[in-house]
Order: C-alpha cells, then sequence, then structure tokens
C-alpha cells in the first residue's frame, strides 16, 4: 500500500516540499492542508499586489489543476489543531481526522502584533482600521479600506513594513512609518546604511519616517484616528498597518507535544526532535537555534526533507540500510545542504542567508555582519549621502564575513557569491565595492524588460531565456545551448547565468557538464588528459570510443585542439574532427567565402610582398583587401575553390588568422627607427612570432612588443605582452584583452634580455594550452588560476615543471608544418569543393 | 533516386554538396559509414551546412553553430527546420530522392 503523506500548511514551504518529493519520484498518497481558502501563491510578491504591479492571479505559483494534476487531495480553509503522533492522526477544525504514516508541518508564520493599547476591540478582533500585511485577505482588506482614507501609519521599519508603506502610498495620500528602534531594517543594516535608506526613502518616496517611535496606544473610538507614541507624540491617521515582525506559528505542534521553542526543533534530516516521521520546514522551523524568515533557506531545507522523505519509503523494514530505489539524491547539493555519495540521507546545515532585494524601491542587499565584530575585522565603507549610496564590506582572515548595500547592487551577486562560497577575494579590495575597469555594472534581472536583448551576437532576449526555463531547461549551459545565447563573444555569460538563475526562481541546477573540458567526454581537462595518456590515444575517434561514448560534433574541434597539442608529431589527425577554418586553413565568412591572411611577421613587410599580394589580388579578383587590427593584409572573399590557387600565387606561409591558435605579434617600430623606443621590438616580435607560429590551444593567442612605455603596439592588452622599458630590461604582460572583453594584462615578469622573453612566452604559453579549458582566453585563464601561481610555475620554476613544459614547447614547434602547402594534392576528396551555389556545381545529369 | 556520385567523393565523417535538379543537397557520410542527406543552406543566415562538423546525429552550421538533425532536418536550437532527403548507398554509388 502506499505510504500516506499529510502536509500541514499549502505555502511556499509545504507546496515546494511536496514539488521537490515528486520531483523526486516520491510514491504518496498526499493530502494537503491550508489555513487560506486559495491554492499556494508567492507570499513575497503580496507587496507587488499591494503596490499595484502585480495583480493576484500572477502571484500564484500551483492553482488548483496542479494539485489535481498530482493526485493530490487538498483541503483549504482547513486548520488543524491537534496531531496524535502515537495514533498517527491530524485533527482538522471541521472536525475531520486523517491518518499519516509521514508527516510534514510547514505551517509558516503569522504577523506579529506587539501588546499596543487600542490595536485590538475585545470580541471583534483589530481595531477597525488596523491591518498587519501577511496574507493575501489581509492584502485585499488593506487595499479596499485605504483607498476610502487619507493618512496612513505604518508601524516597524524593517522590510515588511518599508514595503507596506511603499505599497499604501498607491492607495491613498500620506504615510507615516513609525520604526521602534534608532534606524530602519535595524536586523540587516547598520546604523549608516538605515539613515542613508531613511533619507532615500524621505526624499525620493515622500514616506514619513520616525525612528525611535515606540508606539503606546492607537487612538479613536470606533474606527481609527491616530496613533500615539511613547513620547507624547500624536500622529492622525485613519489606517494603521502593523507591520512589527512574525512569529513562528507553532501552537499545532506544542500541544501536540513536540519540541518548541521559537520555532518547531528540528534536527539536521529536518525532522522533529526525537520523531521518526515528522518532518518541519520553513518559517516555523528552528534548526540549530536558527529560525529563518527568507525564502532560500526554505528551499535548501525542502530539498533535503524531500530527499530524506523519500529514502524512508521503501517497502523493506530496515529502514537504516542506504536505499536509493525510486529516488533521486544527486539534486540536492545546494548551499549549505549536503548528500553523500553513498548514502542516501540529506542533512541540513544551515544557511548563509544573504538577501538582494528592492526595498520600497531602493536596491538593498545584505549578507552577514553588517558591522565589524573584532579588532582586526577589515571594514571597507563607501558612502554617497547624495545619491543614496551606502556600501560596506566587512572581511575575516581573508574571507568575506559581511556585505551590506544600499542603493547601487551592481556588486551584490559577485559578493553573494563570494560570501556563500568563502571565495578568495581579489587584494585590491576596493574591487569588491567597485567595478574597476571589469565589464559594465550588473542590472537587476527583474527590472530588465523582456525584449532586451542579453545576447548581442545571437539576438537572445530575456524573455527568450525565460521561454526556455518555463519550457523545462533547468541549466544554464541547457538554456545556453538551446538558444545560443553567450555563444557568441560570451561576454553576456553572466548576465545570462544570472537571468536563468532568476528565471528559476534563484536556484540553478548544477550542470555536471560545465566542468568538463568538451560536452561530450565527461572529464574535466585534467583527468581527460590524464585519461588520454594513459590509453595513449592519439585520434579524436578513439578518445570518444574510449572514453566518451557516442561521438560528438561539439566536442570535436576541443578533442583535436588537444590532442594535437598533447601528441604534437604523434597526433593521428582526422579531418572530421576540424571546423571548416582548420580544413582549409582560412577563415569562412558571412557568405560561405574565406579570408586569406598570409604571415607577415611582426607586421614587417616589403615592397616585393606588397607586389605579390597585390597582383594576386588583382589576379583573382578579390573583393576586399584590408588590415587586420594585427597588422596584416587580408584578402578577403576568396571562394573554397580558389584557396590553393590563391595561395600557390602568393607562395607565402599562412598567418593563422583561422585558428584557435598563436595568431601574430604585433609590434612597433621600436629602437631602429623610433626616437623614444628604447628596445628592439620589431626584432623580438619577428623572432617570437618565427618560432611560436600556429600553435594551437585552447583560445587564440594574439601577442605584442612594445618599444617602450608608450605602447604604441598595445601591449598592455594582449594575451601576452612585452614592453621595453629603460635599461635593457623587458616587461611581460599576460591575460590582457581589448576584444569584448576588456583587461589590463598582469605583469608576469621583467627580464633583461630578448632570449629570456622567448623561453617564458613557450613556457607560458605551454602552461596555458595544457591547463586552459576549451576556448578560455588568456584574460579569464590567468585571473582563474591567478598571477602569483603563474609566475610562481612559469618564472620561478615551483612545481618543477618548467622544463617539461620547455620540452613540450619545443616538440610542438617542431611539428610544425605551413598549412599552406596542402595545396598540390588535397587532403581528402573534394577538399576545396565549394558548399555553397557560389559558382555551379557539378551538375548531376538529369534524366528523364 | 538519383544517382549522384561515389561515396567516396565525400571523406568520412564530413560533408559535400551536390546539385540535384537545380537543389542544393548536403550528402553527409557518418563515421558509422551511413548517410544522410539534407538541404545545403542553412535557414538561418545561408551558411553552407556541408562545410559543419557532425556526429551520427545533428551537423552543427559553422557559421553560428546552430544545430539540425541529420535524420529528420529538425533544429535542435530553435530555428526552422531543414528539409531531409532519402539517400542510400548502393555499391558504393550515391542515391538521392528529390
Amino acid at each position: 500500500m502506499r505510504q500516506r503523506l499529510v502536509v500541514i500548511g499549502n505555502g511556499m514551504a509545504g507546496a515546494r516540499t511536496v514539488e521537490e518529493i515528486l520531483a523526486r519520484g516520491g510514491d504518496f498518497d498526499i493530502t494537503m492542508f491550508g489555513d487560506e481558502p486559495y491554492g499556494n501563491y508567492n507570499r513575497i510578491m503580496l507587496s507587488n499586489v499591494l503596490a499595484g504591479i502585480e495583480d493576484e492571479a500572477g502571484i500564484f505559483l500551483n492553482d488548483l489543476s496542479w494539485y489535481a494534476e498530482n493526485d493530490i487531495t487538498l483541503h483549504t480553509g482547513v486548520r488543524i489543531e491537534r496531531i496524535d503522533r502515537y495514533a498517527r492522526m491530524v485533527y482538522g477544525s471541521d472536525g475531520s481526522t486523517t491518518g499519516y504514516d509521514k508527516l510534514i508541518i510547514a505551517t509558516g508564520s503569522s504577523a506579529f502584533v506587539p501588546p499596543i493599547k487600542g490595536a485590538h476591540v475585545p470580541g471583534r478582533g483589530y481595531h477597525q482600521g488596523v491591518f498587519v500585511f501577511r496574507t493575501l485577505d489581509d492584502t485585499r482588506a488593506m487595499i479596499r479600506y485605504a483607498k476610502e482614507h487619507e493618512r496612513a501609519v505604518v508601524i516597524g521599519g524593517g522590510l515588511l513594513g518599508l514595503e507596506a508603506a511603499r505599497g499604501l502610498q498607491n492607495h491613498l495620500g500620506h504615510v507615516t512609518l513609525v520604526h521602534a528602534a534608532g534606524h530602519l531594517m535595524n536586523t540587516q543594516l547598520n546604523f549608516q546604511a538605515g539613515k542613508t535608506l531613511q533619507a532615500t526613502i524621505e526624499q525620493k518616496l515622500g514616506i514619513d519616517v520616525v525612528v525611535d517611535g515606540m508606539t503606546t496606544e492607537i487612538l479613536g473610538k470606533h474606527a481609527v484616528a491616530g496613533v500615539k507614541l511613547a513620547d507624547g507624540t500624536v500622529i492622525d491617521c485613519d489606517v494603521v498597518v502593523v507591520a512589527a515582525g512574525i512569529r513562528p506559528n507553532t501552537e499545532v505542534a506544542a500541544v501536540s507535544g513536540l519540541v518548541v521553542e521559537r520555532g518547531i526543533v528540528v534536527d539536521d534530516h529536518m525532522r522533529a526532535m526525537d520523531e521518526e516521521d515528522i518532518y518541519v520546514v520553513g518559517e516555523c522551523a528552528q534548526h540549530r537555534g536558527q529560525v529563518y524568515g527568507l525564502v532560500a533557506p526554505l528551499w535548501e531545507q525542502a530539498k533535503v526533507l524531500a530527499t530524506n522523505v523519500c529514502a524512508t519509503n521503501v517497502s523493506a523494514p530496515n529502514v537504516g540500510a542506504p536505499n536509493v530505489s525510486g529516488t533521486n539524491v544527486s539534486a540536492t547539493n545546494v548551499g549549505g545542504t549536503n548528500v553523500g555519495g553513498t548514502n542516501v540521507s540529506a542533512t541540513y546545515h544551515g544557511s548563509q542567508v544573504s538577501t538582494k532585494l528592492k526595498v520600497a524601491g531602493v536596491d538593498v542587499a545584505s549578507m552577514g555582519l553588517s558591522q565589524p565584530e573584532r579588532d582586526d575585522d577589515e571594514l571597507l565603507e563607501f558612502a554617497e549621502p547624495k545619491r543614496g549610496v551606502y556600501k560596506n564590506v566587512i572581511i575575516r582572515d581573508g574571507r568575506l564575513v559581511g556585505a551590506t548595500l544600499v542603493g547601487d547592487n551592481s556588486k551584490a551577486m559577485a559578493l553573494i557569491k563570494a560570501f556563500e562560497k568563502g571565495l578568495p577575494l581579489p587584494d585590491n579590495r576596493a574591487e569588491l565595492l567597485f567595478d574597476l575597469g571589469g565589464p559594465a555594472a550588473e542590472e537587476s534581472v527583474d527590472d530588465m524588460p523582456d525584449d532586451e536583448q542579453v545576447c548581442n551576437c545571437n539576438g537572445v532576449t530575456k524573455g527568450a531565456l525565460k521561454a526556455c526555463v518555463d519550457g523545462g531547461c533547468k541549466t544554464v549551459s541547457g538554456c545556453m545551448d538551446a538558444t545560443r545565447a553567450g555563444k557568441g563573444c560570451g561576454t553576456c555569460k553572466p548576465l545570462v547565468q544570472r537571468i536563468v538563475e532568476w528565471a528559476n526562481g534563484g536556484s540553478v541546477e548544477e550542470d555536471p557538464a560545465a566542468s568538463y573540458y568538451v560536452p561530450g567526454v565527461p572529464m574535466p581537462k585534467s583527468e581527460l588528459m590524464a585519461a588520454i595518456r594513459r590509453h595513449e590515444l592519439k585520434s579524436v575517434s578513439s578518445v570518444f570510443a574510449t572514453l566518451g561514448g557516442d561521438e560528438d560534433a561539439k566536442s570535436k574541434m576541443g578533442l583535436a585542439s588537444l590532442l594535437k597539442m598533447m601528441w604534437a608529431g604523434e597526433y593521428v589527425d582526422e579531418r572530421d574532427a576540424r571546423f571548416i577554418n582548420d580544413r582549409v586553413h582560412a577563415n569562412i565568412q558571412r557568405d560561405g567565402t574565406f579570408s586569406v591572411v598570409p604571415q607577415m611577421k611582426g607586421g614587417v613587410t616589403t615592397p616585393a610582398d606588397l607586389k605579390r599580394i597585390a597582383e594576386v589580388a588583382e589576379r583573382h579578383g578579390v573583393p576586399m583587401v584590408k588590415l587586420t587590427g594585427g597588422q596584416r593584409i587580408d584578402l578577403l572573399g576568396i571562394p573554397k575553390e580558389k584557396l590553393p590557387q590563391v595561395w600557390a600565387d602568393l607562395d607565402m606561409p599562412s598567418g593563422y588568422a583561422y585558428g584557435k591558435s598563436f595568431r601574430t605579434v604585433k609590434t612597433c617600430v621600436g629602437s631602429d627607427f623610433c626616437r623614444f623606443g628604447v628596445g628592439d621590438s620589431t626584432a623580438l616580435g619577428i623572432a617570437l612570432e618565427e618560432r611560436y607560429q600556429g600553435i594551437e590551444g585552447p583560445g587564440k593567442m594574439k601577442l605584442a612588443v612594445t618599444g617602450c612605455p608608450r605602447n604604441c603596439a598595445e601591449a598592455y592588452v594582449k594575451d601576452l605582452g612585452v614592453v621595453a622599458i629603460d635599461g635593457g630590461k623587458w616587461e611581460i604582460y599576460v591575460g590582457g584583452a581589448a576584444g569584448a572583453h576588456v583587461r589590463k594584462g598582469d605583469l608576469l615578469a621583467t627580464v633583461s634580455s630578448p632570449e629570456e622573453v622567448i623561453v617564458l612566452t613557450g613556457r607560458f604559453l605551454q602552461y596555458y594550452r595544457e591547463s586552459g579549458n576549451w576556448l578560455e582566453r588568456t584574460y579569464a585563464w590567468v585571473p582563474r588560476v591567478g598571477i602569483e601561481k603563474i609566475r610562481a610555475v612559469v618564472v620561478d620554476d615551483a612545481e618543477g615543471i618548467a622544463a617539461a613544459l620547455d620540452a613540450a614547447m619545443d616538440a610542438a614547434v617542431g611539428a610544425y608544418r605551413d598549412p599552406w602547402k596542402e595545396r598540390a594534392e588535397p587532403a581528402t576528396p573534394g577538399q576545396f569543393r565549394t558548399s555553397l551555389p557560389l559558382t555551379v556545381l557539378p551538375q548531376v545529369p538529369v534524366r528523364a | 533516386m538519383k544517382p549522384i556520385g561515389s561515396v567516396h567523393d565525400i571523406p568520412l565523417g564530413e560533408g559535400r554538396t551536390f546539385a540535384v535538379d537545380g537543389r542544393m543537397i548536403a550528402v553527409f557520410r557518418l563515421r558509422d559509414g551511413s548517410v544522410r542527406a539534407l538541404s545545403a543552406v542553412c535557414p538561418h543566415r545561408g551558411g553552407p551546412l556541408a562545410d559543419g562538423q557532425i556526429d551520427l546525429k545533428q551537423v552543427v552550421c559553422p557559421l553560428h553553430l546552430y544545430a539540425w538533425d541529420l535524420a529528420t532536418g529538425c533544429s535542435l536550437s530553435g530555428q526552422d527546420p531543414v528539409t531531409s532527403y532519402p539517400v542510400r548507398v548502393d555499391d558504393d554509388q550515391l542515391f538521392v530522392e528529390v
């Protein structure tokens, strides 16, 4: 017989937990009891309903049909009054009795109304005109009443009170916020942050704020006429909203003999103390002394609870034994929760609470401490009262332990990540508070219109991403694959991630494939390389056959690059593993033609070469001749079938303007001619290009050498840039970029000779080739690995692998062959046959 | 079905374009030895599908990396479908039906 699962509470916690149980294939007869007469709605959105931004229909999470579809019996408007833990029965306010095998208590909280004289009328409930702000009915009643009245006082300057005040402004003329503490949101914010918020609320929104205001009495005989504060002040009003906090609903647990302190006490399995079959989730649960009032911890709790409930739902009597039948535990590994690999029981370890929201229209984010607690805590603080901005971060032992943002949430996501994951922090702490030359500031996803274009390369809007998530795609990489968002230049990937997270309600499923080197072989790069070496896999097809199962078109190019890097001359080249550019050694253009860029080392050419290029361009009617950003000459619009002839006529080596490979070394005139030059940049640039030409890597590698710090060759923004400085020295910068992403390179080393530059360049590039992820440019790889680590390996040989890196690079250099020599005989049948009707194709004779 | 050439005109794991009755058809030779035929022009921006990389299921257009199912011509990335044509190999000869 199926086990009976009873859920007391049909709010966000109860319904979410049931969803998680269903997602794990939990097989129960489910009955839910809801105090309110509705399906499950998003309580957080009540502020929007009050503010008129959202209508009621828009906030429902599960309408009644959801319960029917999932075979859930829902009793709305029924309050459970008692649990008989021994008979396993719950007793409803309607006189019903319902038996259970597993019970989940998700009763949530109620509004807390402090003992204020006049708040209640004996026998009638609240005084007429007094409201709390907790349920949809509260909200409706408040709106109805407010529309017919003039002045409101909101008691409570926390999150809820601020939202209520802001919302009421839509319905009546004047709102005063009365707060008992010395500053607004005092549980989350420090004094200065609270004051900044207050100034914005008063000046921008026109809400009067009274702090240090203890409300002692609500005045008015039949209906509310005003409130009186402890200092005797009287504020006239005809509506009062009490938003002084919430209290967990624990009555049913307490009368039924469960352990109740502030909330219903649970263990790490989300079970009520000493109860095998009773679970508790959400705002009514007290875990390790903490009661949470935010939604994120609730979600984590729901996952743990669902995993455990499903794990115990087994037919075998040995409950303690691991059993995964019908359950899915792998999905639960979020934040503070942790699910063991072999043991199906999940445990909750509490949540790091962080919030990022708009409070009454003002951006506020807070996490952890609001001010330093210990003498050696680092505090960074920034205040710009005129703009209503306050920010701080608190750092302890190199980790972020608290942060507050008011009026500017642009750094919120980064801070929350650093806070929750304990990430290492930048040496320049100011980067925590400001974007210093990085990508543009983050905007709030919520605020973005649906038709705003997110991916400017592939024209994907926020709405398209949301539709993709709504259509069932729950991972970032899945949405990127489906929409191609973030698959162009890649700069929008962080924003795509945030939108997918937002559309998923704040959490995304971890995509295990995100760590794979290529999607088709389930291994990160280091593991993949070890397996390739162990099995001596020298061709792409052998990698799929041995490690990956089915071949995958989207993985071939990355594998080809990796194998070529690893095996150099021993690599078994399969042409189908190459991208078209690498099959025909030219860059495909929008019309299917190709561009041809001959090598021009260091950007230095000769009249003879120029003449030859000009003659070839003329002879072949090249539609466009253009200078590239890398100081070369580009012949554009060459049909595929003409490539071999063009190369033959040019008789120059390939400039590699098409591959994920070493591209070019841009140089300035240097000391030969320039009156400022302090080093021979052209000679060094040519030497570098001579040696490292055509070397493939995880991404393209653009270099530069400049003859003095005036930096005419833009060496600071190259994958590797060399700058001559006075005294015969050379600085080497790495990880720079000036494309879709702009970054100044980090100084790797300062050396005394061009020879050292050449050696360190090879070693750096080889280290990047071996550890960079596929398509990860150095501007991402260098900060990921860390310049200190890279310097230790490349310059100081701290890991003793310098000689091996040099040897591997030597082998790669030795294996170089100019691909444009591949022209007399095609490497494959029809290698240069046109694929588009640019010219007449070989016509098949049509037989009648 | 019309004969369009030898299967050896197409390297293993690649595609080549053929003009048949005025239609541009990309024929792919999969690594398992089977063949597939699709309309040669990518419906997104006119890219040459025969220049795309393939596996046993899909072809990826070289221009913007959208993917199509080799067997059905359905887009795997939210684009319009391409026409798929019946194709077979008989004694190393390729035959396609248009």
